[in-house]
């Protein structure tokens, strides 16, 4: 008998009463397709103003920094700005959304735009989020053209782009607004949920900021 | 590692004089239990989400097979492959075998427990592949040849100046004169190596914290970013994952998320939360080129339909472990097994037998507190409890404390007798313990006074004084009526 | 005394005559701390009822079920019921063999047709003396007076299984004179365990040294408790160490019963 077989057949002897298992069957189906959605804090229901001033609140409490820009065209500014103040290089590292590939770049005239995934050798990189999530401040980011995943974690700065209107109250909108983009059971190669720059408590329960993934996480948030 | 559970008492003695140990175990308080509480405290819904992971999990334990059916399927459809292992010597060889396919001398590896479990460093090493651990915690025991003594904090027996002499010890290749007195320094540092590392392996090996049927995914939470680097730089993405990790659907891991990194490290919500469904699509610039899942068993279908069951609602969040006093004297690597504290002393016994890890669940006072924060509401006295009691039947409860109990429990059942014995005994206990009213050592009683007086009895017993009480009382009714 | 008039428990108690209160002594107050049993009695009856002491106890089990020793538990549980499941409330004056009566009888005789209905309706009837008091009786004063400052620690198995934490504070801060300094986790273990504290006594020793540095900080000159385990090691404890905090059961307080020497005496 193969592993499967075996494991599965153990399991069974002890799930499986009697001959029939519909009704087992149809609970698993059930759950498959309804997807129950269980207790969602109250927390995050709120007035969207509200919600938008909760999701700041949460995402300044895990470390990282927030501005806010009129429309995507106010980007190129707020990063360049963003890249002087922190003494960065004038480069950056950006996959092939949409929205940021409008944005209209060539106004910052010395920024060096590079494109596709991260070769481990970018300071700062820009990124699309799908949505925010007010209750833990929170940003989605889902793989792809778009986004590469590399961008999230190799540079020491992470600066992400979202749009004030994608900001959900809590983790369950998350689904869906995934099962309507890819449908339903089906998700992008990678979901990053990312909460603040990287940390590490290793070293005797200290919290430090800048572990392996971006030392620094900076959030745009479009109103628009 | 070997499992050394049988010398539970001479290794706990140990730690109890290390000084070094002693200091380190006064993070655990500081680092870990007021947050927590205060997590818990701001959200109101915290205790009802406990009742819903608790039932979430029962059912997904109740249709397991069926879950574990749906979740292949749709890894397999997303182009991932999914490999099931009985035990840890099938993982080891599968782990190898997709190593060496890939041709890599060394991996690196995400933080994971059922890795440690199974042994694999140590195998892959004695088969020429050289595994790197990245996260911190983990990178640093493995530098010095040791195994985590907490389930999320690897490294929490150790204070800094340990950690400085390790890397110094080791990154021979940086300047002497480097300052590494704050753990920001020894972070940097480690940082710094290991960069290098995540571009150098081929095969990536993380755990899972879940596994979803609904879309085939395993999920990964971490606060460093080295289990995302781990899995998206290599070439090769293996998830060891036991079977237990299994969750129906999405919204069942959001359930499950909102206390695990509350009752782990008191967050909100850990740093990365990421969910991984196969590999690189068309099209995409990174993310690794193969997917394989181990599905691990290890002794986790026999321990369904036993009284251990609930042991595998466990999520790994080392909550029981932090607010252990027993754990928080001794440290974890006194347990001598992979599992140390609260959660360890159930499931020790259930992966290795009670044989030889019987004192890991005779050490604890019962004191409740681990079963109070569980998340996920495991009865952990209760199951260890369950282990003495399978102990006990099966005569492996030392002779002395065997026919001491069986002697208390001959006069326990036969009140008449015991009344009897008390009446003389404890009086005369009472005269010995003096006007002090205490003993600093009496014979039988080292266990206790070795530390601390026994505080002598009063006099003569409750039930003596009471019958003597109501004798007088129905004298004066007696004397009444007549 | 100030309470309401009618008992509020789910068992029915004829309003016509007192409730029949059996108290289960436990073994320890029995053997070596009687005043604690009579400071019990005192306050039952102050509370309107009537007390019976079955002759037929020794123990709860609770040294034979921790040790995983099961046919000798049921054989003592069986006593145990046997002998006091004909009273209105049973009343343990201890948090631990509260819980062993109220939470573990039934879960040892789940299953079992013959006893478990016998065992949940006796668990229904059984109390820990202060939440008897406070949440049965309703007292809310039992009129005892004390000038100290004392600490309370909160036992184990009455803390996690029976849920009583407040019902002591409430009636000590009715006691008249008496001042209570909450130490650092007072809710934390003390180490005792029951044949824990023989079986490792280093390891005990090490969470009774932090538990008695809590206590010496709370500056508090009499530690109390709810279980007289948890006391005799905490006692045992300080006192070997010289300490002149006294410990008493905190019933011994409530029922203004306090010229009994200390628990391990009140010299240095
Ligand atoms: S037993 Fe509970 S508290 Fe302990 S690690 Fe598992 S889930 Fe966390």
């Amino acid at each position: 008998m193969s592993a499967r077989d075996s494991i599965l057949t153990k399991i069974r002897q002890v799930n499986v009463a009697g001959s029939d298992d519909t009704a087992r069957k149809q609970a698993v189906a059930a759950r498959l397709s309804d997807s129950p959605r269980g207790i969602v804090p109250a927390r995050g229901q709120l007035p969207d103003s509200e919600r938008r001033a909760l999701f700041e609140a949460m995402a300044q409490k895990f470390a990282a920094t927030i501005s806010s820009v009129a429309d995507y065209s106010d980007i190129p500014r707020a990063v360049s700005g963003y890249l002087r103040e922190h003494n960065l290089p004038a480069d950056i590292r950006i996959g092939d959304d949409e929205r940021l590939a409008k944005a209209g770049w060539d106004k910052e005239r010395t920024l060096e735009i590079r494109h596709g995934a991260s070769d481990g050798g970018d300071m700062t990189a820009v990124s699309h989020a799908l949505a925010g999530i007010a209750e833990t401040g929170t940003v989605a980011l889902a793989s792809g053209t778009d986004n590469p995943t590399t961008l999230n974690f190799l540079p020491e700065h992470h600066i992400v782009v979202l749009k004030a209107s994608d900001i959900d109250g809590d983790l369950e909108s998350i689904w869906d607004r995934l099962r309507e983009k890819f449908g339903k059971g089906q998700m992008p190669r990678a979901l990053n949920l990312v909460t603040g720059p990287s940390r590490s408590g290793d070293i005797e329960q200290k919290i430090l900021l800048g572990a392996h993934g971006p030392r620094a996480l900076h959030l745009i948030i479009v109103d628009e | 590692m070997q499992l050394t559970s049988d010398r539970f008492k001479q290794q706990a003695q140990k730690a109890l004089v290390d000084a070094q140990l002693q200091r380190a175990l006064l993070n655990v308080e500081k680092g870990f239990i007021g947050k927590r509480q205060m997590a818990a405290d701001a959200l109101p819904e915290f205790e009802a989400l406990r009742d819903n992971a608790r039932d979430i999990k029962n059912h997904t334990l109740a249709h397991l097979d069926l879950y574990l059916e749906a979740y292949e399927k749709k890894v397999t459809e997303a182009g991932g492959i999914v490999h099931w292992a009985e035990n840890a010597e099938d993982a080891r060889r599968i782990v190898l075998d997709i190593c060496r396919k890939a041709g890599t001398k060394t991996v690196n590896k995400g933080k994971s427990m059922i890795t440690e479990e199974i042994d694999l460093n140590d195998y892959l090493a004695a088969n020429g592949i050289t595994p790197v651990e990245t996260d911190l915690g983990e990178y640093i025991i493995q530098l010095r040849g040791e195994h985590p003594s907490h389930i999320i904090a690897p490294a929490v027996h150790l204070n800094k100046e340990q950690v400085e002499g390790d890397f110094r010890r080791v990154h021979t290749h940086l300047a002497e004169a480097r300052d590494l007195s704050e753990p920001a320094a020894l972070l940097s540092e480690a940082r710094e190596v290991l960069r290098k590392q995540y571009f150098e392996a081929k095969v990536g090996i993380t755990g899972a914290n879940f596994l979803i049927a609904e879309t085939g995914s395993s999920v990964i939470v971490t606060n460093e970013g080295n289990g995302d680097l781990t899995q998206t730089l290599a070439d090769v993405h293996v998830v060891v994952a036991s079977i237990e990790k299994m969750v129906p659907t999405l919204e069942d891991t959001a359930q499950i998320l909102r206390l695990l990194a509350r009752s782990a490290t008191g967050q909100d919500m850990s740093c990365y939360t990421t969910y991984s469904t196969g590999p690189r699509r068309e099209g995409d610039p990174d993310g690794p080129k193969e997917y394989h899942v181990v599905l691990l068993d290890n002794g986790r279908s026999s321990m369904l339909g036993t009284e251990y069951q609930e042991m595998l609602r466990c999520i790994r969040c080392g909550a029981c472990m932090n607010h252990c006093p027993v754990y928080q004297s001794v440290g974890g690597h006194a347990y001598g097994s992979v599992y140390p504290g609260p959660m360890g002393a159930v499931l020790t016994p259930s992966l290795n037998g009670i044989e030889k890890t019987g004192q890991l669940p005779n050490a604890s006072t019962f004191c409740g507190r681990c079963e109070a924060v569980c998340p996920m509401r495991i009865p952990l006295p209760k199951m260890m409890r369950h282990w003495r009691e399978r102990e006990f039947e099966k005569h492996l409860t030392p002779a002395t404390a065997r026919y001491g109990l069986k002697l208390w429990a001959f006069f326990a059942k036969r009140p008449k007798l015991y009344r009897l014995a008390v009446s003389f005994g404890i009086p005369a206990l009472s005269a010995l313990g003096g006007t002090k009213h205490r003993f600093r050592a009496l014979p039988f009683a080292g266990g206790w006074t070795r530390h601390r007086d026994l505080p002598a009895p009063e006099g003569r017993t409750f039930q003596q004084q009471w019958q003597q009480r109501e004798a007088l009382k129905q004298n004066v009714d007696q004397k009444r009526a007549a | 005394m100030n309470q309401s008039n009618t008992p509020t428990s789910g068992v029915s108690v004829d309003s016509e005559r007192r409730p029949r209160v059996a108290l289960f002594v436990t073994c320890l107050v029995d053997l070596f701390r009687p005043s604690v049993g009579f400071a019990a009695v005192k306050l039952i009856e102050d509370a309107g009822c009537e007390v019976h002491v079955p002759a037929a106890q020794t123990c709860c089990g609770q040294p034979a079920y921790n040790s995983g020793d099961k046919a000798d538990t049921r054989e003592i549980a069986e006593q145990v019921i046997e002998a006091f499941e004909g009273f209105d409330f049973i009343v343990a004056p201890s948090g631990s063999c509260g819980a062993m009566l109220k939470k573990h009888y039934p879960e040892l005789f789940a299953g079992d047709p013959a006893w478990e209905g016998r065992a949940n309706a006796f668990s229904e009837k059984c109390h820990e003396l202060v939440s008897f008091l406070t949440d049965v009786m309703m007292v809310r004063d039992t009129g005892a007076a004390l000038s100290a400052e004392v600490t309370y620690h909160d036992s184990c198995s009455g803390l996690r299984e029976l849920g009583i934490k407040e019902q002591p504070r409430k009636l000590l801060g009715a006691v008249d004179g008496l001042t209570l300094r909450e130490m650092k986790d007072p809710d934390v273990c003390c180490g005792f365990g029951g044949t824990f504290c023989v079986k490792y006594p280093d390891i005990s020793n090490s969470i009774v040294t932090k538990k008695t540095g809590n206590i010496d900080a709370s500056k508090a000159d009499m530690l109390l408790a709810g279980d007289l385990g948890c006391l005799m090691n905490m006692a045992g404890k300080l006192k070997r160490a010289g300490s002149s905090v006294e410990f008493r059961r905190v019933a011994e307080v409530l029922a203004g019963m306090t010229d009994t020497p200390p628990i391990a005496g009140s010299g240095k």
